[in-house]
């Protein structure tokens, strides 16, 4: 420990090594994301739920630089509260998308952080934007973080259009659960948000309830 | 690389304001950090004479030692250790003094335990065996720090006289969640190079909490936590045996076991085990909750009798005082 360049712990920025998913159905948005948060090889959190709300229904997942990411998220909650109050009403999915996207792409030099926006307004339904480096763009399903490139795959194969959603929900959870099985800086419990335009349902499957595939 | 000349993120949310107290208090995000304001702060006047010797007036950065030093922090010391750094080549720089530490805290039914080690080392030499790493930060809060000893020191007290100051302007007990935020923000804006890993406890209006704070502005709630070089000692005694809504006695043992696991298992943590117990009623700051039992007693007595000292001889000298002037003022009290 006393050796020059001091423990790891110390000089490691504490990163959210993350698999983040948002798909969309029929009537709302699934968003799912794993509860890892390390800090070079060491675990800093294995509970933290990486689904932020941006607004009543309208959630951001985070990855990368866990303090960039916290801080855009409590930004545009911010920003976002301020116009929906000049409006009078709901902001819109696209709003949120476009402020996280404005705040990502003017610093995309300083920032680590990549964040997925998912929600549901009354005049597009359920939405997923991605807005990785601070491009903007609306997707059936976007996924994020290091576990996502080993599911990229799966979810392409298995999505379909228009499915309900207990189908999405599974296919979440699916896709989380292979991610965290396979990506070392994923883990712990999965975290489930479901919105629609009743509201919003928040779920956690914990390490023993999350399904099982192949090899376990 | 900057586009459309915009200024650093840190920077797009207000000039840079050592003061928290106008927005942190109402909720809007207030991280702010002038990307090239570290550059423009000169050095304090003494270190000029030796970065003088040292460069032979190389460092062109410094103001005169005339003018009084900007407020806030200066980092011009990064670019001083990187000079350094090529003149030494080869041999390691000098490391500022941390507290390699072992520090944990956890909730119980009626409040949190906060626990720390006592040991401070710089490089391989303990600096300080008996250093106190859980600050108060008001009457309902306490901070264990890790990292470096200035820097948990200082933000720690920053954080204090703010809330109090809060605390007159307002009436009210600070809440934990606006001390959490504060940290964050103070700590965002710096950018990791302030090395504050902090873990904060304290019982408020909704409840006991408990945070913990990286250098970096990440921010963790959780049930039970713990930082430092001795941290994965500590978390694997907590991970064991904590339950939710343990009794006072119960959470004490386990927070000291945790805070003895990270002594005996770290080299940076050592000596003895402070507790600080925070309810909704009191808060009990236990130091020591548990000496060291490895310190030597004192062989000998090292007190000497009176008269050890022969007396030779005795002069005294009265000093004669004259009233020169009697003047009375009276101040306003009413």
């Amino acid at each position: 420990m006393l050796e020059e360049q001091g423990p790891e712990w110390m000089s490691e920025e504490v990163k959210t090594g993350t698999t983040i998913i948002a798909v969309e159905f029929d009537g709302g948005v699934v968003l799912g994301s794993d509860s890892r948060v390390s800090a070079g090889a060491s675990v800093v959190n294995r509970v933290m739920n990486k689904l932020s709300p941006l607004h009543d229904r309208i959630y951001c997942a985070l990855s990368g630089s866990a303090a960039d990411a916290q801080t855009i998220a409590e930004t545009v909650n911010y920003q976002l509260d301020v116009h929906s109050m000049e409006l009078g009403e709901d902001p819109l999915v696209c709003s949120a998308a476009t402020l996280v996207k404005n705040i990502s792409y003017q610093y995309k030099e300083e920032l680590s952080a990549h964040l997925i926006v998912g929600g549901w307004d009354r005049r597009g339904g359920g939405q997923v934007y991605a807005t990785l480096s601070g491009l903007l763009t609306r997707q059936p399903f976007a996924l994020g973080g290091s576990g996502s490139s080993y599911v990229y795959g799966y979810l392409d194969a298995e999505y379909r259009a228009g499915a309900g959603r207990t189908d999405t929900q599974r296919l979440v959870v699916d896709t989380l659960s292979l991610a965290m099985s396979r990506d070392g800086s994923s883990g712990g419990v999965a975290y489930l948000v479901t919105i629609d335009g009743d509201g919003v349902e928040e779920k956690v499957f914990l390490g023993n309830e999350l399904p099982t595939f192949y090899d376990q | 690389m900057q586009l459309n000349g915009c200024r650093s993120f840190r920077s797009m949310l207000g000039s840079p304001d050592i003061s928290l107290a106008n927005n942190a208090y109402w909720g809007i995000p207030s991280r702010r950090w002038d990307a090239n304001a570290w550059k423009r702060q000169s050095s304090s006047a003494e270190q000029l004479p030796v970065l003088m010797s040292l460069f032979g007036g190389e460092m062109s950065l410094l103001r005169s030692p005339l003018q009084p030093p900007s407020p806030g922090f200066s980092f011009d010391l990064t670019e001083r250790n990187a000079v350094l750094g090529r003149l030494l080549e080869g041999s390691p720089p000098p490391r500022p003094v941390k507290t390699g530490t072992t520090i944990s805290g956890m909730v119980f039914r009626d409040g949190v335990v906060l626990g720390a080690d006592t040991r401070a080392t710089s490089g391989d030499v303990v600096a300080d065996k008996m250093c106190a790493k859980i600050h108060r930060i008001s009457a309902n809060m306490y901070c264990c720090g890790a990292g470096t000893a200035a820097d948990t020191q200082k933000t720690t007290d920053l954080l204090a006289s703010n809330l109090a100051l809060f605390s007159l302007n307002s009436q009210r007990a600070p809440r934990v969640l606006m001390a959490a935020s504060i940290l964050q923000d103070t700590l965002y804006r710096y950018g990791g190079q302030i090395g504050a890993h902090l873990i904060l406890g304290g019982v408020d209006y909704s409840g006991a909490h408990l945070y913990t704070v990286g250098p970096y502005g990440s921010v963790d709630k959780l049930p039970f936590v713990s930082m430092g070089s001795g941290s994965m000692a500590a978390l694997g005694i907590l991970e064991d045996r904590y339950k939710p809504n343990m009794e006072v006695e119960e959470a004490k043992v386990l927070v000291r076991d945790s805070v003895q696991a990270g002594i005996m298992g770290d080299l940076g943590s050592g000596s003895n085990v402070d507790l600080c117990v925070i309810t909704a009623q009191a808060v009990d700051y236990i130091r020591p909750y548990q000496e060291s039992q490895y310190t030597n007693g004192r062989n000998r007595k090292y007190k000497y009798p009176p008269g050890t000292t022969a007396l030779l001889s005795e002069k005294v000298v009265p000093l004669r005082m004259e009233l020169v002037t009697e003047a009375v003022q009276r101040m306003e009290t009413h």
